[in-house]
């Protein structure tokens, strides 16, 4: 039987599940001999080249990449897994949802503290770049998501129980420590 | 000891003094009934409905149910644990409730009860709702995005003469918790330290001191909520 094969992505995240993910450490070693990872940051491989059996997602969708990104892996993927708070609730990029998407951009580009360069106030609207989206989704009100790891970043020994509960068909154990939402 | 009654908890032969609430006696008997609006001390309101049980097929509060003679009560039973879950699931999706950002993180009873109930994810639709913060008092942050309306900063923080520093204003799904301004200024540290402390969640914080506890020391993070009743 063929190894099972692992995706993963980081949308609105800041790599820090993709580090809870390394920090695994030298049980990486075993994971290269369980597993064989498809498109992810962590071997480089930009596109899907065949079917994934598990795919990671770090980070919600704030904006239409994010939100392509996601239904290629729903797509590509048989099982999803919203890894971390952000992919869960949006986390720290959601605290912007209720204040208008003009304000944001205003206080990023023109009217912040620390806006020094931006003499011509430009707003960047390149056709080259994702538009923003009117707030920050949780990943599995834009696709279904089979589950969830919570944390910030979530528990190395949580991933790595997880994934040898889904690979090996284990019921999966969940000690107190390891589930935590920070 | 003529006032001590049997009942039954989970099908558990317990003892207790007649007129002590369910959730009280359980505590005595060694079995803990999760709570979040209930303080010792406080007359119980049973607003928050965490304390749920099930006495003869119905559901009840027991923070506000005297325990009887006899009584058969259902606790720890699935259908009541997810009844409880659920109820712990609506309050993270109706605030905004930021764990990674919150200096109340790992001592905030609202996220101990999502461990004890292993909530990885809530099964209703986020609200985002759009909530203010009222950093105008010298001593503490009234955060109403992380408020879940317990009372319990009501009930327990009043000045000198008795009156209460916190009230409710408006009413509906506009209600909300707000610091009276004018005690709000004349407030003590004492009384600052009280209300972050009664404070379930991390919606009364005192200024200056955030994050001053070292992740792994919180109260929440070895054990788990109610640990320190269970025998």
């Amino acid at each position: 039987m063929s190894k099972p094969v692992i995706a993963t992505t980081s949308l609105a995240g800041c790599f820090g599940c993709h580090m809870s993910i390394l920090d695994i450490d030298e049980r990486i070693l075993q994971l290269i001999e369980l597993v064989e990872f498809n498109k992810s940051p962590i071997d480089d491989i930009k596109t899907f080249t065949k079917p994934v059996d598990i795919g990671i997602i770090e980070g919600g969708c704030c904006n239409s990449e994010n939100v392509e990104v996601l239904r290629s892996f729903r797509k590509n993927c048989k099982i999803l897994i919203s890894l971390g708070e952000c992919a869960i609730m949006g986390g720290l990029p959601a605290l912007r949802n209720g204040i208008p998407i003009e304000e944001c951009l205003h206080e990023a580009y023109i009217g912040g503290p620390t806006v020094q360069l931006n003499k011509e106030h430009i707003l960047p609207n390149d056709d080259e770049l994702p538009m923003l989206l009117d707030r920050v989704y949780p990943c599995h009100e834009i696709v279904k998501i089979d589950y969830f790891l919570p944390g910030c970043a979530p528990r190395a020994d949580l991933i790595w129980d997880a994934l040898v509960a889904l690979i090996t068909g284990d019921p999966l154990k969940l000690p107190y420590e390891v589930v935590k939402f920070d | 000891m003529s006032n001590l009654i049997k009942f039954k908890i989970d099908g558990r032969d317990c003892m207790s003094e007649k007129g002590n609430f369910i959730v009280d006696a359980a505590r005595e008997n060694g079995i803990y009934i999760p709570t979040l609006c209930n303080m010792p001390g406080v007359k119980p309101k049973g607003s928050c409905r965490i304390c749920t049980v099930r006495i003869n097929g119905r559901l009840m509060t027991s923070c506000t149910t005297p325990v009887a003679d006899g009584m058969e009560i259902e606790s720890n039973v699935a259908e009541i644990q997810d009844l409880r879950k659920s109820i712990v699931e609506l309050m993270f999706v109706s605030g905004n409730h930021f764990c990674p950002s919150c200096e109340k993180s790992g001592s905030c009873e609202l996220q101990a009860l999502g461990y004890l109930f292993q909530m990885m994810v809530p099964r209703f639709p986020y609200d985002f709702p759009v909530r203010k913060v009222d950093a105008s008092s010298p001593k503490i942050i009234k955060d109403q995005n992380r408020c879940i309306q317990c009372k319990r900063c009501i009930k327990t923080i009043k000045d000198d003469q008795g009156r209460s520093l916190f009230a409710f204003r408006n009413r509906g799904h506009r209600l909300e918790v707000v610091l009276d301004k004018e005690l709000g200024h004349l407030m003590t540290d004492e009384l600052a330290n009280l209300a972050m402390k009664n404070c379930p969640v991390g919606s009364i914080i005192k200024k200056e001191i955030g994050f001053n506890t070292a992740i792994g020391s919180r109260k929440f993070d070895h054990q788990a909520i109610g640990s320190e009743i269970t025998l």
